[in-house]
């Protein structure tokens, strides 16, 4: 990696003030992409600006009926935090499924989701439970946060600090990793819950996407087979040397349905 | 059999400094002053270098020196060589074009090495690498094999990008049978490109000393003196006593440490020229990049059968990328490795193989795991099976009808090899009570119930292993023999120093080795210590690969053990004034026969270093060495049988069960024989399921890391049914016949079979991903 300037700054406001007056500031939180990224020296931010010593952002409470993760939580915290488990264990399964051990131990959903990286798991939990994104300066519904391919609605000096969820009736995840690096080639959540039916797609497209057409099928009759036909259109989809937009298209259904099937 | 004797499943004395940590590998080494290596590498598959401009690099901070090609053509550094010598059909040899260590006129892959920069630190040196301005023409790519001899054109020297264009065996004959047969199953095959990946990256450090004039390389090679000999007497130009090559802890090789690359060739060259010791440690991206890769064959097959379903002929058509130089051994593989293995494990009468090799602007392929043999098991299994559909004879009745007959041993094949020994039959039905054959049929039934589809796949392997008979080897052109040395050395107060040619690399040959001495002379297994990796204290050898170390190394060990029973005899009949022909040797202990008269080999050692009391036409010291080439080749053999379940609304394969029946001769270590057994297959399957190396049409390797190259994980495998059965090798002491390349060899056919079996077409090549499986599932639902 090329040399930059590391900092450790003790509050939201510092790291924020940080990150608006360096050069080409980056924020660090588990760094699981941004780490890979520098060793290959595909990035040269002039300073990292590392989240690791802000205590308030870090671990889970319930908020007004909905379940708030800090950002800095990493996903075993998620994946085993006995409050997601009760209330979204959808959510605690998904953290469980992200990268391997290691991973999950040092990754952060505020890195991730501040990332957006189009094969990420948790932007289909935010978009699918319609959580909220709490940042330095203000609220962002999920519809609104994730704006394409690693990008967010974030702008310079803004840092995520929390994620709120509402707490849905139902709702479940389904995975089909990519069998190399686990990242999802599709992951769909849905739920169900006081905003209707919710289904997102991960993986699948430059960014995660809602199937508008599963959820008016789901909001009728929330099973699988009521899905059974609704087709996902390939068009715009992502194909590489892994999975084709064709057969992306296809697996969307295939753990639609499953998703739908588990979340009972 | 004493619990730590040869049989039993000792636990790995080497695990102890692994586990806790104090293994010992080439990048834990520093030495007092070294410089760091970095190389600048191709970002093109193919262009002319115009010029390399390295005064920027040169004078950037902690820079000692930057080398060019020029820079070592200049001091004569020669080409790295082929080692092996392939005549063609029309009796020319195989065309071998320049392999510099550092391109001179032209980059011919991505990765290629321009130019070295030597620093302070590994950081200020890969600073300074990219300072290097090299001026790339970039030229069309040449990429597919298949396309490669109308392609753009690679090495001067090698006209349509041909190496080679080589056959074995008597197409008149064999297309005489084709024509009289029965049925002619015909299958085109590809086996697939593979990548190493070694869990330790290879690495090199290399340091001259002005007084003694003399260098010392510490590198991660499968073969220490090889290297040495490949330096010295081929590219640099040093005396081989000038040059200690020693390969410490290596962590896993699978071929791809066998050879010499321009890394380590550059760090020894460098260390003279800048006077200071030159380390360089391979990141994985250019493990990915630039070490050898393995298989990448375009086979068609053609199987003739007669009315009874004996194989009556056997054809195959086969184009080999070679890459775009040649590694060391990568003419062997397509040819002596391959062909000659077409026979399989059946008495098929006539065969006939051509093979193409060509060169394409890809990274060197060279032996992987099993080389050759994987690639001629699945040309043969695959078709076997087809057969079996097409002619509707069960699959393991129709291999059984063609087995080698246990009684037809030494049986010659018409490719060339002769099989010393093998029960075919016996590890098939083996085989098939572990997978419970005969209610697959109701197993197929409940997947279906699911709306899972079901397939069973199989694999009757054989392998040329023990490699090799030197004079055989040598008669098909290669340079070098492959007998291999053993020293035992007893010290004077009875412990036992082992000094081995072999060199292990994962495989626990501290183990097996010291269960080997332990058992032959008596001894406490913990009073044998194994030395091996030194070229400054082992005899000359020739290393680990092609499944040798036992049949040839063991062999070794075994004869110098053989040597000092023979000294001490003489030894023991003097103290106990005995005649000689009166000592007889068991478990430790010389006696003389029928008296109570004994000495333990202990005291024989001792008399022998401290020899007041002595024979006194014999030299002191117990301290014995034997070079053991073999006779023939050892075959190991067996059954595997994979069955798979098949999700068809998504394409994923689960492998539902696996069962394998081997063949290694006698086997001292049963533990480390199921652990090879065990990785062996997981590495047939990563080929058959997950793993793919792929370069686009402009040559840029797609599948340069883990998140795109996909390695084989536990949650991929399931719980494997091991067995073996005994079929002691007949020419070499110890009855050995190797097991570390059979998993890899066998496994690939055996998946491949159950998938195709499942699907009902033999259309899908490895890897059988789930997106290629979803789209025959559904095309033929």
């Amino acid at each position: 990696m090329y040399e930059f300037n590391y900092q450790r700054p003790g509050s939201v406001d510092e790291a924020a003030s940080a990150l608006g007056s360096a050069d080409d500031g980056k924020i660090v939180a588990g760094g699981m992409t941004l780490i890979p990224t520098l060793k290959q020296r595909l990035a040269q931010p002039s300073d990292l600006i590392d989240l690791a010593a802000i205590d308030g952002l870090k671990g889970i409470s319930e908020d007004g009926g909905a379940v708030v993760v800090g950002a800095m939580t990493t996903h075993a915290e998620v994946a085993s935090n006995a409050t997601v488990q009760s209330k979204i264990p959808a959510l605690a399964s998904l953290a469980d499924g992200i990268g391997d051990v290691q991973v999950r131990n040092r990754g952060t959903i505020g890195g991730s989701i501040a990332n957006n990286d189009p094969a990420a798991d948790y932007p289909a939990a935010l978009v699918g439970l319609g959580a909220t994104v709490r940042t330095s300066k203000r609220e962002i519904a999920a519809d609104d946060f994730f704006t394409g391919m690693f990008e967010t609605a974030l702008v310079e000096d803004e840092i995520v600090t929390a994620v709120a969820f509402p707490v849905p009736d139902k709702a479940a995840y389904a995975k089909f990793p990519n069998p190399a690096s686990r990242y999802a080639i599709v992951g769909v959540f849905v739920a169900q819950g006081g905003g209707g039916v919710r289904v997102a797609v991960t993986g699948a497209g430059p960014s995660v996407f809602r199937s508008s057409d599963m959820e008016s099928a789901l909001a009728s009759d929330f099973s699988a087979g009521a899905i059974e036909g609704v087709s996902v259109s390939a068009d715009g989809l992502n194909s590489d040397i892994h999975a084709s937009a064709e057969y992306r298209a296809h697996i969307v259904g295939v753990m639609a349905r499953r998703a739908v099937a588990a979340a009972g | 059999m004493p619990d730590t004797g040869i049989g039993a499943s000792v636990r790995r004395k080497e695990d102890q400094r692994f586990l806790t940590g104090k293994g010992r590998y080439t990048d834990d080494l520093n030495r007092p002053g070294q410089v760091h290596a970095v190389f600048v590498r191709s970002p093109h598959a193919h262009a002319s270098v115009a010029s390399v401009n390295t005064a920027a690099a040169a004078a950037a901070p902690g820079v000692i020196a930057v080398f060019t090609g020029q820079d070592m053509e200049a001091d004569s550094v020669g080409s790295l060589p082929c080692g092996w010598t392939v005549t063609d059909k029309h009796g020319e040899p195989h065309k071998a074009p320049g392999h510099f260590p550092l391109v001179r006129d032209k980059v011919r892959y991505v990765g290629d090495h321009v130019a070295v920069v030597l620093a302070e630190t590994a950081i200020e040196a890969k600073d300074a690498a990219e300072l290097v301005e090299v001026d790339y023409q970039t030229l069309p790519a040449n990429v597919d094999p298949v396309q490669a001899m109308d392609g753009p054109l690679l090495h001067d020297d090698a006209p349509s990008n041909l190496c080679y264009d080589w056959e074995l065996g008597d197409q008149a004959a064999v297309d005489e049978a084709m024509s009289r047969a029965a049925h002619v199953t015909k299958l085109d095959l590809i086996n697939n490109r593979l990548i190493p990946n070694a869990i330790e990256p290879r690495a090199a450090i290399a340091e001259y000393d002005t007084g003694t004039e003399s260098y010392t390389l510490y590198s991660t090679s499968q073969n220490p003196h090889l290297l040495r000999l490949i330096l010295c007497a081929f590219v640099l130009g040093i005396p081989e006593s000038k040059l200690r090559v020693i390969a410490p802890d290596v962590g896993g090789g699978f071929g791809s440490k066998i050879y010499c690359y321009a890394e380590e060739t550059v760090c020894t060259w460098a260390a003279k020229k800048t006077g200071r010791p030159v380390k360089w440690t391979g990141e994985r991206s250019e493990s990915f990049l630039a070490d050898a890769h393995g298989r990448d064959h375009v086979t068609h097959v053609e199987l003739g059968l007669d009315a009874e379903g004996k194989f009556v002929a056997m054809k195959v058509d086969t184009t080999a990328n070679l890459g775009a130089y040649l590694s060391n051994f990568a003419t062997c593989v397509p040819t002596y490795l391959y062909a000659t293995l077409l026979a399989g494990q059946y008495t098929t009468p006539v065969i006939y193989c051509n093979v193409k090799a060509v060169f394409t602007n890809t990274a060197p392929v060279d032996a992987y795991r099993g080389a050759g043999r994987p690639e001629a098991t699945y040309v043969i299994e695959r078709v076997v099976e087809a057969a079996a559909r097409e002619t509707g004879i069960d699959p393991a009745e129709l291999r059984k009808r063609n087995f080698v007959p246990p009684d037809a041993f030494p049986y010659a094949t018409p490719v060339a090899l002769t099989y010393d020994s093998g029960q075919y039959a016996l590890a098939m039905d083996k085989a098939l009570e572990l997978i419970d054959y005969g209610s697959f049929p109701a197993r197929r039934e409940a997947s279906k119930a699911k709306g899972r589809l079901r397939g069973i796949g199989f694999s009757a392997y054989i392998e040329a292993c023990g490699i090799a008979p030197s004079a055989v080897v040598g008669s098909l052109g290669a340079g070098v023999g492959l007998y291999e040395s053993g020293q035992v050395r007893f010290n004077p107060t009875g412990t036992i120093s082992v000094f081995t040619g072999s060199h292990s690399h994962g495989q626990g040959h501290e183990t097996t080795f010291s269960q080997l001495v332990s058992d032959t002379l008596g001894v406490p297994i913990e009073n044998v210590e194994i030395v091996h990796g030194d070229t400054g204290s082992i005899p000359f050898g020739m290393g680990t690969y092609g499944s040798r170390s036992l049949a040839v190394g063991g062999s070794a060990i075994s004869k110098a053990c053989d040597k000092i029973i023979e000294k001490g005899k003489k030894i023991a009949a003097h103290l106990m004034e005995a005649s000689v022909d009166d000592i007889e040797f068991e478990a430790g202990t010389f006696r003389v026969a029928g008296t109570d008269k004994e000495k333990g080999i202990g005291e024989i050692a001792f008399a022998a270093y401290v020899p007041h009391n002595y024979p006194e036409d014999l030299e002191p010291g117990l301290d014995e060495t034997s070079f053991y080439d073999p006779l023939n080749f050892t075959y190991p053999a067996g059954t595997h049988v994979c069955e798979v379940e098949i999700d068809p609304d998504t394409g994923v394969i689960e492998i539902a069960d696996w069962a394998a029946v081997d063949d290694f001769g006698k086997v001292i270590n049963p533990m480390i024989v199921e652990g090879q057994v065990h990785g062996g297959i997981a590495q047939g399957v990563g080929q058959a399921m997950l793993e793919n190396c792929v370069y686009d049409a402009d040559g840029q390797l797609l599948t340069g890391s883990y998140m795109d190259y996909c390695m084989p994980r536990a949650g991929d495998l399931p719980n494997f049914k091991v067995e073996t059965t005994e079929t002691p090798c007949p020419h070499n002491p110890l009855g050995v016949k190797g097991c570390g390349e059979a998993g890899a060899i066998a496994a690939p056919a055996a998946l491949m079979n159950a998938v195709t079996d499942a699907l009902g077409t033999e259309d899908i090549a490895m890897p059988a991903s789930p997106e290629k499986v979803w789209r025959i599932a559904n095309a033929a639902g």
